[in-house]
């Protein structure tokens, strides 16, 4: 069961109090009406399933109900980082050789 | 039966004896014995039937990786469990016990055939046989194969036990109550650390409990063990669980734990939690899980009366069992010997060493020969012969080849020792393979993990106590505790042996069994990788060795040297398999927990629940609510009641309980922009005091949920979702408001479980309410239909919508909940006069099919797009962009083909078809068109009526189609889904 800082409550938690929420930094493009098909569909369905650090979010639904980003290890299953919505990610080097 | 074998040592309590059973038969044994121990001082020899050949079998380990003596214990109804074995069954008084796998008896067996027919069962032969003819499949094969299969017998009643869970945290966890685990626990236990030591037996002590003759720091073994487990008691910071195996590794240090409280005891208080589950995190771990003997291969190596020569030596020591005289050891170790000398030591006479290496420590030779212990060195058990236990064993020189007969009922084997990494592995750690030992090691250790004694191959009392010191401090300073006290040392007199062996690639033999709790031989390994199964996941799944309840602790090192030698590769290079948890089974009842029965999901109940209960309601589950389904009189089944309920609500008028129903209030200066870019339809223009039925998609332009919204004042919404879908809708508006449109001046908030709500629908219930309602005009031009306003009823506040889901003339009451029975109560008390009746959910069903009201997750199934479902009029035209407009206009979206929402009614007007049945042409070839989505009786049509999603099926309203059904079919005729009053007059009624 994975621990997570939570960055708006400052709390260590166990993976119980959150639920996943899918891959991060994912913008709603402003102008869909202008998207081909093709873009319109990547930005629906198309996710990187990144093999090491993953920028991912992660809702706090029990406890402050807010949405923040986790970087994780996918290959680990551990995180390495944790940071509010908005915010760049920080910079992580990987623990494993 | 008298005791026949027991020897004047052993940790038993001869004070104490117990009375027990063993297949009917009863037997006396003493506290402190296992089943297994007791049973072979009675002198039991078999105690089961193999898994596939059904060949007798005795008891093999003295351990938890036991592999033969699997044993069903019967505790009373719903107390019966299988699959237990009987070398870590403490024995209690009155204790039950039978054997597994075998009809009519143990003794005779008809599956023995198995055993004449070995060459038609050998590996995968399943992948191969039971083909022809097809009709036997469910006919024959089936019922025999499942009658045969499997060791013990499932249980058949609920588990009547309670299990208790726990969760616990610690600043170091040692896992094994061993030497190396104690050490561990003192030195780290000093810092100040907080402790957690688990241990699976019932005493902590491990080898020591069976070692007779070590002393450390100047104290005998013993003494030391009850000394080192009292300091242990009376630290603060120490917790020691015994009886608790840690069974998995997960992330980030967090372990499983299964604590046996109540197993051992004979009889059981009420209520009494029979385990204990532990979930526990910890900053640091010291394992020292020990090492498990291994097998040596040879034919007939199953034989009764075959143990391992590590498991013979705790029998021997801890147990108080005797042996009969002229045993023979075999063995690739030194470690065995010691075995060999306890024996002799033990009055035991005429033991026989068989000895594969040439040469060994002249002192073990010794030692041998002063206690008149007869030594073969370069010699091998080539066959073990018996029947239905063992009575000779064959021993052949490996240099000279000579083979000779030895007659002997007793075997004790060893082929080396394998370390313990089943935690290790499961954090991630990789292992290591050792050559010397013939077995992996870890290697590295996983971040904050601290592996000790034989588990890291570090054999023998003196490293295992050295190696658990060192790893407890090393532990309890990676937790952050430190302490300027040395670490603690020992100084150990023990008998030395080895444990290292000479590594050489197995002999052939045809029938040696590799793992026996699944039948697996040499011979069926090789036929795998014959057959080119040449990966070890394919060897281990093909063959199943390894995948028994023991999960291979005997077998999977001596299949890895079989498969490495079939594949002329190094061991390490065959690879193995990865260890998952558990450790050894865990019962379902110990998971589960408290989260069964009527604790397993919460159930939630509106505050009219309780009256309908009270008046005979019918409930059904909705999500995790329950909901009145019907409300039925004496004498009226389930389609009686409903009918009833429905002709009153179109004649009369009724009352539905509808607080289920999701509730958000929207408020703020962008409630409306919120709105507009979260559902289809437009919102600026929607009036205060008005409602509009809004439509929620997804970004991938299917239909997520529906729901009447209200607009209360310019920033302020009262929105209503569908009753499994309000946390949905919530989440994904935070989810937008919070990460897409943070600079959105507005607020949601969940209302779901402040407002009850009841629904008055039909033509009277404007009469029913009017008397009670104050502050709010009805009248039809002020309040029209889609209206809302607040002010009060009975004097508590409302929120008033005048909305229907029944077609009729309709009023939904929200009042804060704590009123809602009170107003419910008025209101179906003052009903009476005008033939008002509560009705339920499935009578709000039907009324609403009538109108060809759609239900989403029962008309829509995610794939749905509004103009699928006839609801492209709730589409804003205005709208530059919302949730899921961009994915509407994509080329599969308007397909003609596509499956639209259409009316279905049967030929015969009686028939009413079943939700989910297959439309089909009528054309021959009856392609497949779509399927039912709701259907039922009804009554106000007198006739069945259907929705149904039906290719392109609103360009062919008009046309026939066939409805499969279980074999059969009826045609039916595709219509609008609006079935009753199409214009929409009866809602001003």
């Amino acid at each position: 069961m994975l621990t997570i800082l939570c960055p708006v409550c400052n709390i260590s938690a166990p993976e119980l109090e959150f639920v996943y929420a899918g891959q991060a930094h994912i913008s709603r493009p402003g102008n869909p009406e202008e998207l081909s098909d093709e873009d319109w569909r990547d930005y629906l369905f198309i996710r990187a399933n990144t093999r090491g650090i993953h920028a991912e979010r992660w809702r706090h639904t029990h406890g402050c109900a807010r949405f923040f980003n986790v970087l994780r290890d996918t290959c680990s299953d551990l995180v390495l980082a944790t940071y509010q919505i908005g915010h760049e990610p920080p910079l992580v080097t990987l623990g494993r050789d | 039966m008298s005791e026949q074998r027991r020897i004047n040592r052993g940790r038993i309590d001869r004070k104490s004896p117990l009375s027990f059973t063993f297949n009917g038969s009863t037997f006396t044994g003493y506290a402190g014995d296992t089943l297994a121990s007791a049973l072979l001082a009675n002198g039991v020899r078999i105690v089961g039937r193999s898994f596939k050949y059904h060949r007798p079998r005795g008891i093999y380990s003295a351990g938890s990786e036991e592999p033969n003596a699997l044993v069903t214990l019967n505790r009373g109804p719903g107390r019966v469990t299988p699959n237990l074995p009987a070398t870590t069954m403490e024995l209690f008084d009155g204790l039950a016990a039978s054997s597994q796998n075998h009809w009519p008896s143990l003794r005779f067996d008809a599956g023995r055939i198995n055993d004449l027919l070995h060459p038609l069962f050998s590996a995968g032969f399943y992948y191969k046989t039971f083909m022809w003819p097809k009709s036997f499949w469910d006919k024959v094969y089936e019922p025999l194969i499942r009658r045969a299969a499997g060791l013990g017998r499932a249980p058949t009643c609920e588990d009547a036990d309670n299990y208790a869970c726990q969760f616990a945290f610690c600043d170091v966890l040692v896992i094994g109550g061993g030497p190396a685990g104690l050490a561990a626990a003192l030195a780290a236990s000093q810092t100040g650390a907080r402790v957690i030591l688990a241990d699976e037996q019932s005493e902590l002590g491990g080898t020591l409990l069976s070692d007779c003759c070590s002393s450390i720091n100047g104290q005998a073994s013993d003494e030391w063990l009850g000394r080192t487990i009292s300091e242990l008691s009376e630290r603060d910071n120490v917790r020691l669980l015994a009886r608790t195996t840690a069974f998995g590794a997960y992330h980030e240090n967090f372990f499983g734990l299964c604590e046996s409280l109540t197993d051992h005891h004979s009889t059981l208080g009420p209520n009494a939690p029979r385990q204990r589950l532990w979930r526990v995190r910890t900053k640091s771990v010291v394992l020292a899980q020990g090492a498990i003997e291994r097998p040596l291969l040879f034919d007939a190596n199953d034989q009764p009366g075959i143990m391992l020569a590590g498991a013979a030596q705790t029998y021997l020591n801890r147990y108080g069992v005797g042996f009969n005289d002229g045993p023979v050891v075999a063995t690739n170790n030194d470690r065995a010997w010691l075995t060999a000398f306890d024996l002799a030591r033990a009055a035991i006479r005429d033991i026989r060493l068989v000895e594969s290496r040439s040469t060994v420590h002249p002192a073990l030779l010794a030692e041998a020969a002063r206690l008149g212990i007869s030594v073969d060195l370069d010699s091998r058990i080539t066959a073990a012969k018996g029947g239905p236990s063992l009575k000779s064993v064959r021993i052949a020189s490996s240099s000279s080849g000579d083979e000779r007969a030895v007659s002997c009922t007793e075997l004790f084997v060893s082929g080396g020792w394998t370390p313990s990494l089943h935690l290790h592995s499961q954090s991630g750690g990789k292992i290591h393979w050792r050559s010397d030992i013939g077995a992996f090691v870890p290697a590295p250790s996983v971040a904050s993990q601290f592996v000790a004694g034989a588990g890291n191959g570090e054999f023998g009392l003196d490293k295992a106590l050295s190696g658990g010191a060192a790893a407890g401090r090393a532990a309890a300073a990676d937790a952050g505790f430190m302490t300027s006290d040395s670490i603690p040392s020992y100084a150990v007199s023990t008998q030395d042996a080895d444990y290292l062996i000479e590594p050489r690639p197995p002999a052939h033999f045809r029938r040696a069994f590799v793992d026996l709790q699944n039948d697996v031989t040499m011979d069926d390994i090789r036929q795998a990788i014959q057959e080119g199964f040449t990966s070890v996941e394919h060897i281990k799944r093909y063959t199943t060795n390894g995948m028994a309840t023991d999960q291979g602790k005997t077998s999977n090192i001596n299949a890895l040297e079989v498969s490495a030698a079939a594949l002329s590769v190094a061991p390490p290079e065959a690879g193995l398999t990865r260890f998952r948890p558990p450790f050894t089974p865990v019962t379902f009842g110990a998971i589960a927990g408290i989260n069964r029965g009527d604790t397993f999901q919460p159930v939630r109940k509106t505050p009219i629940d309780a009256w309908a209960e009270e008046n005979g309601a019918v409930f059904e589950p909705v999500s995790l609510w329950r909901r009145a389904f019907y409300f039925p009189l004496a004498g009226e089944d389930k389609n009686a009641a409903v009918n009833r309920e429905c002709r009153t609500v179109r004649n009369a008028v009724g009352m539905f309980d509808a607080s289920t129903l999701g509730k958000i209030e929207i408020v703020g200066p962008d409630a409306a922009e919120f709105l507009n870019r979260m559902y289809v339809n437009a919102w600026d223009k929607l009036k205060p005091g008005r409602c509009k039925y809004g439509v929620l998609l997804g970004e991938d332009g299917f239909i997520r949920d529906d729901g009447v919204i209200a607009r209360i004042s310019a920033s302020r919404f009262h929105v209503t979702t569908t009753t499994g879908g309000a946390p949905r809708v919530l989440s994904m508006m935070e989810d937008y408001l919070q990460t897409e449109w943070p600079e959105l001046k507005v607020w949601l908030t969940s209302i779901t479980e402040q407002w009850a709500v009841i629904a008055i629908n039909g033509p009277k219930s404007k009469a029913l309410i009017a008397p009670f309602i104050s502050g709010i005009d009805l009248d039809d031009e002020i309040l029209p239909h889609m209206a809302f306003a607040e002010g009060e009823i009975d004097g508590v506040p409302l929120r008033l919508f005048r909305v229907s889901f029944s077609g009729e003339r309709g009023y939904e009451l929200n009042v804060p909940s704590c009123y809602g029975r009170q107003i419910w109560e008025r209101l179906y008390n003052a009903g009476q006069r005008l033939g008002l009746c509560a009705y339920g959910t499935e009578a709000m069903h039907v009324l609403r099919a009538e109108k060809g009201y759609i239900i989403i997750g029962q008309d829509t199934d995610g794939t749905v797009t509004p103009a699928d479902a006839g609801l492209s009029w709730a589409i804003s035209k205005a709208k530059k962009d919302f949730v899921g407009k961009r994915s509407l206009s994509r080329a599969d979206m308007s397909l003609s083909n596509r499956p639209h929402l259409v009316g279905l009614l049967t030929v015969d007007p009686s028939h009413v078809l079943d939700e989910g049945a297959q439309v089909v042409s009528q054309s021959p070839g009856h392609s497949p068109l779509g399927h039912i989505t709701s259907s039922y009786w009804s009554e106000t049509l007198q006739r069945s009526i259907a929705m149904a999603l039906v290719a392109g099926g609103r360009d062919k309203i008009g046309d026939s189609v066939e409805i499969l059904t279980n074999g059969s079919s009826s045609p039916a005729t595709l219509t609008s889904t609006v079935f009753f009053d199409p214009k929409g007059e009866r809602l001003n009624a």
